[in-house]
């Protein structure tokens, strides 16, 4: 189906970024534009889902390239849609909060940040609705780009210092993921996007085969899998609301995109098995998963813990690619609106945190619970959706992971089942502390006196979103299908599997 | 005899004729040449847009000056390689000059701007006939007159320019020698020295050692014209030291022309099955090319000096044009990618030395470490160099990504994998060199930058400055969907058909 559709989802932000930049000197103007487009944008991403629902593919050719068989242009499937659906509506809710964030810190520099903010967005939309792999790489590059002005936004040393550790790993994957598509075009002819994988490439050499699979999991860096995961924790330098939406979201969600893409789209689950390269996929996202874990616990900095977090729980989303069984896709496909929904709204929390209290560090957190009550609520439904307890949308995307890995054959399925258990125990060791100490735990310092403690929540425009996201995230643990999410599952995982 | 056939000889022989007026004219007003080099030039500029139409729709124009037939008289021949490459040479001598109307002020004194001005327009008429003509020892005379007036052009600035303009000389003069020694030897062989005739010719001599000798001879002077590594020692302090409106003109037009004349030999003069079954000089050629990219970056990143880190980068850029060069013995898409290249290079590189030059006449500086806060002080300056910048790195969507992308599939398609690696390498190089300009520009933290914010609002150039600049930045962006667009490939099929390469997109 042709329709415009597309490229005016990716407009949206582009026509924002135009408009803040031109009216940088009236700061409420500005803001207008940000939420309008998100609102716009948002509306304009979901009314293509009642179409897609129905199995149809959202198409628009913007030009033919000058590459035989490639396409400049965007095709919207139900995979790609699940991950525009998830960015998007998260934009509204992120560029209200960092409205406040922003203010209430009073932060220099505000219109760059909203400017290059508009920009990340448009990437990562790029990369949800391209038709194939070198458009993909576009935006994928795009995000990569306007990223980096976000997290050096301090512009202290150690700011640069992590913005050139962040350019170092990612453009340097940027190369080796050009390398892969380039090398996949010269073999097969085409970069599309195909349910069930490209044929011709599975008549290539395997070895050659093999060798190109390792580019691509290189090229996408952002989905930040062991030994080279150190630039996202150090990332976090950035503005929380950077951290929330970019590094909780759409940089890395668009890394693990990449990666389900790959394996469904370009290899295909035939292909995958008869390589093994599930197994090794498989391998690194278990040790991403437990290392990770172990990594989060020895952090004392709340937003350092959330990094390691996301480091560990966006290697879930792989090993369910990586499994290549119905179940291990479908907790792949719904782990990312579910994740980043969750995790959002911890890092909304920590925001608020350090708005509200000056708090970083999560020893310094103990009887936070009184004096932020609604902060810490919310953080302890996010906490409690990442550890894969009802009633938190987690629990359904672990249910099936857990599927998943049974569908295994014996012993991959036992060894997977207790990586994921084990993780999930990890989780509850490094979540649960932080809302113990925060309601259970007498205050440190000033506000010894017990019993009377002032309530002082973050302002308004931060508190209202996080309430937001936590509210959404019980919701779609009751009522799945919200944003037509399930759908979008089911249809995407039918169409590789041939129709179920 | 259609009218549009006229028009490359006309092109030629007004620029020269203007230069002379120039120079009468000059000692009635100083400000005139400049005017009248601007408006003959934007006039070549529509004839060349209707060169270009014709060669497209209806073939490539020969032109027999004097009538007399070659192989005895001289010819003009113009097809799309050149139709295309005489816009380029003409839209950037524009540019320049519209560039060089402030510039020229404060970097020249004043009893030098007539012959400043009359100069770069011999240097444009011999660019132009460089272009145009079909016939080897015409193309020598060009080449000389585009040379000369290259070295007093280095030269005009005065001071620390004189000893590099000296080392251009002798180099120049060496690689002027070479050409036309080699051109000597091959019309011993062939007795001939009209390119199409001797194209037919060469074949049957193809072994013979004076004619690859004659080969040999001319690849080296104009690779030491078109400073290739390891022959481009004189070129970074000429760079360095020329006016800023000539090391745009020099960096983005002259060293493509210089490059142009490679392509011809290979192409039209030889062909490339000589150059790949009797010399197997294609894969030398590439690894000659992978060298000058690699290094050039290296040394472009060792450099403290802007202009300087530029001109070492212009010396890596060429490395890539080389190896489409070279490429284009196994692939056509070598051949696209050196001819999309030869368009990106001379809009970034013209686009970086005009900031550079921006730089300089503003704020008085020269270091890299002296741009910290500038993205505040010359907002549109640092913006053109930033998006110049991208395009030369390679960041999708500018034109630089194109043409690497072209070579990327050209080296796939040659089968010779190594120099994929070799291109997606300079890549992070050339990201390395001109990050840390970037950096300095916006991100680094400088207190005396904010205090002088308030003074002035903008740049404080003309707009004669900026125009072309911010043009040119935006071209940056323009050609990066021009070409991975099918716009261009009516252009690049006649492109390939006209140089005799099989293949088409």
């Amino acid at each position: 189906m042709e329709s415009i559709t597309p490229l005016l989802v990716i407009l949206c932000p582009a026509i924002a970024a135009v408009l803040i930049s031109i009216s940088r000197n009236k700061p409420n103007i500005r803001e207008v534009w940000t939420i309008a487009a998100s609102i716009v944008m948002f509306a304009l991403v979901l009314s293509m889902a009642p179409a897609v629902v129905n199995g149809a593919k959202i198409s628009y050719t913007i030009f033919p390239t000058m590459f035989e068989n490639i396409n400049f242009g965007f095709r919207v499937d139900a995979f790609g849609l699940i991950f525009a659906i998830t960015t998007s509506s998260l934009w509204i809710l992120v560029s209200f909060y960092s409205i406040g964030y922003m203010r209430a810190l009073n932060e220099h520099g505000q219109t760059r940040f909203f400017f290059f903010f508009c920009l990340a967005i448009l990437g990562a939309l790029g990369v949800a609705l391209s038709s194939n792999l070198l458009t993909l790489f576009i935006f994928y590059e795009i995000i990569t780009i306007s990223t980096y002005p976000l997290i050096i936004h301090e512009q202290t040393p150690e700011a640069l210092k992590a913005g050139h550790k962040y350019f170092a790993y990612l453009l340097t994957s940027g190369v080796f993921l050009l390398f892969a598509i380039m090398f996949t075009y010269y073999l097969t002819g085409t970069t599309d996007f195909i349910p069930g994988g490209i044929p011709a490439l599975a008549s290539a050499t395997q070895i050659i085969a093999i060798i190109i699979f390792f580019c691509f999991l290189l090229g996408f860096l952002k989905s930040a899998w062991m030994p080279f995961h150190s630039w996202l924790p150090t990332a976090m330098i950035a503005p929380t609301p950077v951290s929330a939406l970019l590094h909780a979201v759409a940089v890395v969600k668009a890394g693990v995109f990449g990666i389900v893409r790959i394996v469904c789209y370009i290899y295909g689950v035939d292909l995958m098995q008869e390589l093994n390269l599930w197994l090794v996929l498989a391998i690194i996202a278990g040790f991403t998963m437990l290392v990770a874990s172990f990594f989060a616990i020895a952090q004392d900095d709340l937003k350092k813990r959330l990094a390691y977090s996301i480091i560990s729980q966006l290697s879930y989303i792989i090993l369910g690619a990586a499994m290549v069984t119905q179940s291990g896709i479908s907790a792949a496909m719904l782990y990312i609106p579910f994740h980043g929904y969750m995790k959002i709204t911890l890092f909304l929390c920590a925001g608020a945190i350090m708005v509200a209290s000056g708090k970083r560090r999560i020893s310094e957190m103990a009887g936070l619970g009184k004096t932020m009550p609604v902060t810490m609520l919310a953080f302890s439904v996010g906490a409690i959706g990442m550890v894969g307890l009802p009633p938190v949308c987690g629990f359904i995307s672990k249910l099936f992971l857990c599927f998943g890995a049974w569908e295994l054959f014996s012993p991959y399925n036992w060894i997977f089942l207790a990586v994921i258990l084990i993780s999930s125990l990890l989780d509850v060791i490094y979540f649960f502390p932080i809302i113990h100490a925060a309601f259970f735990k007498e205050p440190i310092g000033e506000g010894g006196m017990s019993g009377s403690y002032k309530v002082k929540e973050a302002p308004r425009f931060m508190l209202i979103p996080l309430v937001i996201t936590a509210a959404i995230s019980i919701i779609f643990f009751i009522h799945p299908n919200t944003f037509y999410i399930y759908d979008l599952m089911k249809i995407a995982v039918g169409q590789l599997f041939g129709g179920v | 005899m259609q009218l549009v056939e006229h028009f490359p000889v006309l092109i030629v022989g007004l620029s020269m004729f203007t230069a002379y007026t120039m120079l009468l004219v000059g000692f009635l007003d100083r400000r005139l040449p400049y005017y009248i080099a601007l408006i003959m030039n934007s006039f070549f500029f529509i004839l060349s847009l209707f060169i270009l139409d014709y060669v497209l729709t209806v073939g490539p124009i020969r032109y027999w000056l004097g009538g007399w037939r070659p192989p005895w008289g001289i010819e003009y021949v113009v097809d799309a390689m050149n139709a295309y490459l005489l816009i380029i040479v003409i839209s950037i001598i524009i540019l320049g000059l519209i560039y060089s109307r402030s510039n020229v002020k404060h970097e020249i004194e004043e009893r030098k701007h007539v012959t400043f001005y009359v100069l770069v327009q011999l240097m444009a008429a011999g660019l132009y006939g460089i272009t145009v003509t079909g016939d080897l020892f015409n193309m020598f005379i060009w080449l000389e007159i585009a040379s000369l007036t290259a070295y007093a052009l280095i030269a005009v600035a005065g001071g620390r320019a004189l000893r590099p303009a000296y080392n251009y000389v002798i180099m120049g003069s060496i690689g002027a020698c070479l050409y036309i020694f080699g051109v000597c030897w091959l019309y011993a062989a062939t007795g001939t020295l009209n390119m199409a005739d001797m194209r037919l010719l060469l074949p049957l001599l193809y072994t013979d050692k004076v004619v690859q000798m004659g080969f040999a001879m001319i690849v080296v002077g104009v690779m030491i014209k078109a400073y290739i590594f390891p022959l481009h020692l004189w070129q970074p302090d000429c760079y360095t030291w020329a006016p800023s409106t000539i090391s745009s003109m020099m960096a983005s037009v002259h060293v493509k022309v210089m490059f142009y004349i490679l392509i011809r030999l290979f192409f039209s003069v030889f062909t490339l099955n000589f150059i790949w079954q009797y010399i197997r000089f294609d894969i030398l050629l590439c690894w000659l090319a992978a060298i000058a990219i690699l290094a050039g970056s290296i040394w472009a990143i060792k450099q403290s000096n802007l202009k300087r880190m530029l001109a070492y980068s212009s010396i890596s850029q060429m490395g890539y044009l080389l190896l489409g060069l070279g490429l284009s013995a196994f692939s056509y898409w070598g051949v696209v990618g050196l001819v999309a290249h030869i368009l990106n290079h001379a809009v970034g590189k013209g686009c970086l030395f005009m900031s550079a030059g921006a730089f300089y006449q503003k704020e008085g500086l020269r270091q890299i470490k002296d741009c910290e806060g500038l993205g505040k002080r010359m907002p549109f300056s640092s913006a053109a160099f930033t998006i110049a910048a991208a395009s030369l790195i390679g960041i999708p969507p500018t034109a630089g990504f194109a043409s690497k992308l072209f070579l990327i599939l050209a080296s796939l398609d040659a089968a010779q994998y190594q120099f994929v690696v070799v291109l997606l390498l300079s890549g992070l190089l050339n990201l390395i060199y001109f990050w840390r300009v970037i950096d300095k520009i916006y991100f680094v933290k400088h207190e005396e930058a904010t205090k002088r914010e308030v003074e002035r609002r903008g740049d404080g150039l003309p707009f004669s400055m900026l125009g072309p600049m911010l043009f040119l930045a935006s071209l940056c962006i323009v050609l990066g969907f021009v070409w991975l667009s099918d716009l261009s490939t009516p252009l690049m099929n006649q492109i390939l058909a006209n140089l005799g390469v099989g293949g088409s997109l």
